[in-house]
């Protein structure tokens, strides 16, 4: 296994884990019930979980000597590797879970197909990784249907959410070399159409036209709005370099 | 789609613009069995649209540390409850009843486990 491929994929997916969980956490004390509140911070730490173990392999096929923490605390927005549409703001409770159902229906398959790759590592975590993403999208797709097929204004905002996220799915499907030295992602796209286009029927929505595709989080280019993300999630390390919990 | 499901018309219960607030969720009560053989145990209640919400959030509140092998939810309006005012008919007339508890035999020493 080429170790720059290695660890160039997975970054990738630790950094976008650790972007989606820490926009999850901002719910954290603000979700619209008590049991979302706590099923959110559920998600938002499975997730944690999985980008604690994506950094510390990309850390180790890195080979400079960076742990998960350096890796999650110590880099700047040009360093991330996530997809755009998990730095997107969380919005209302109908584009929090748009972004999440999104990415669940990407994530899940994609972990399904990463447990059989002959990297051991990856196969290893992608394996443990894949019954929790399971659960999210379960969790996910039913937010959405319940929204959609909800009252006249849930139906509005789940439509408007759906749409406004549409441009950031495009960028899960798009491969280069280190992509394809483990899955390419290309091939997922069919099966996850299928899945939206079958939730939104249920859902009574419409799926958002339109080709054009918002790219470049997995080259370092981002929105501005992982910036402020990064400023609190690493303030601590930036102002009390290694402390410790 | 019937001519009732079109978009937003609330084909899950709630009438277009009417609130659908988390304090308007019905109740649901919440049982889990922690192991195969084992009976369903109550556990507390929660709120939740419907009935697969009540599923995934009992999974969330009630199994975070490794519970449960099985879940149940029941509407809490659904319950049927024994009234208070009724306990001494109720249970009273058993209290007086010490032969119907297997305290009466002598258990051989020899026997264990019992």
């Amino acid at each position: 296994m080429n170790p720059e491929a290695l660890f160039a994929f997975s970054l990738r997916m630790g950094d976008n884990a650790l972007v989606l969980s820490q926009r999850l956490g901002e719910w954290c004390g603000h979700g619209p019930a008590l049991e979302e509140d706590l099923a959110l911070a559920n998600t938002a730490l499975d997730l944690l979980g999985h980008a604690r173990m994506w950094l510390s392999l990309a850390g180790e096929a890195e080979g400079r000597g960076r742990d998960e923490d350096q890796l999650a605390f110590l880099r700047d927005a040009g360093e991330f590797r996530n997809l755009l549409l998990v730095e997107q703001a969380n919005g209302d409770y109908a584009c929090t879970m748009a972004r999440q159902y999104y990415f669940d229906a990407w994530h899940h398959p994609l972990l399904e197909r990463l447990a059989q790759a002959r990297e051991p590592r990856v196969a290893a975590i992608a394996a443990k990784a894949a019954k929790e993403a399971a659960y999210h999208l379960h969790r996910s797709r039913e937010w959405v249907v319940r929204l959609g097929d909800g009252t006249g204004e849930s139906h509005r905002r789940m439509q408007a959410a759906a749409e406004e996220l549409w441009p950031y799915t495009g960028e899960m499907f798009a491969a280069d070399d280190a992509d394809r030295a483990f899955v390419d992602p290309a091939e997922l796209q069919p099966g996850w159409r299928a899945e939206v286009e079958a939730t939104f029927a249920r859902a009574t929505l419409t799926l958002p036209g339109g080709g054009w595709m918002q790219q470049g989080g997995k080259r370092g280019v981002h929105t501005e709005k992982l910036g402020h993300l990064l400023a609190e999630m690493q303030f601590l390390q930036r102002a009390y370099p290694g402390a410790k919990w | 789609m019937s001519a009732n499901d079109v978009p937003g018309a609330g084909a899950r219960g709630t009438a277009p613009g009417e609130s659908a607030a988390p304090e308007s969720w019905p109740l649901w009560e919440v049982f889990i069995r922690s192991q195969h053989g084992l009976a369903h145990k109550h556990v507390g209640s929660l709120h939740a649209a419907d009935a697969e919400m009540a599923l995934e959030n009992a999974r969330d509140l009630y199994t975070r540390r490794n519970e449960g092998t099985s879940i149940w939810v029941v509407p809490s309006a659904q319950i049927t409850a024994s009234p208070p005012e009724e306990k001494e008919p109720l249970f009273e007339p058993a209290r007086s009843k010490a032969f119907r508890h297997p305290g009466f035999y002598k258990v051989p020493p020899e026997v264990k486990n019992l």
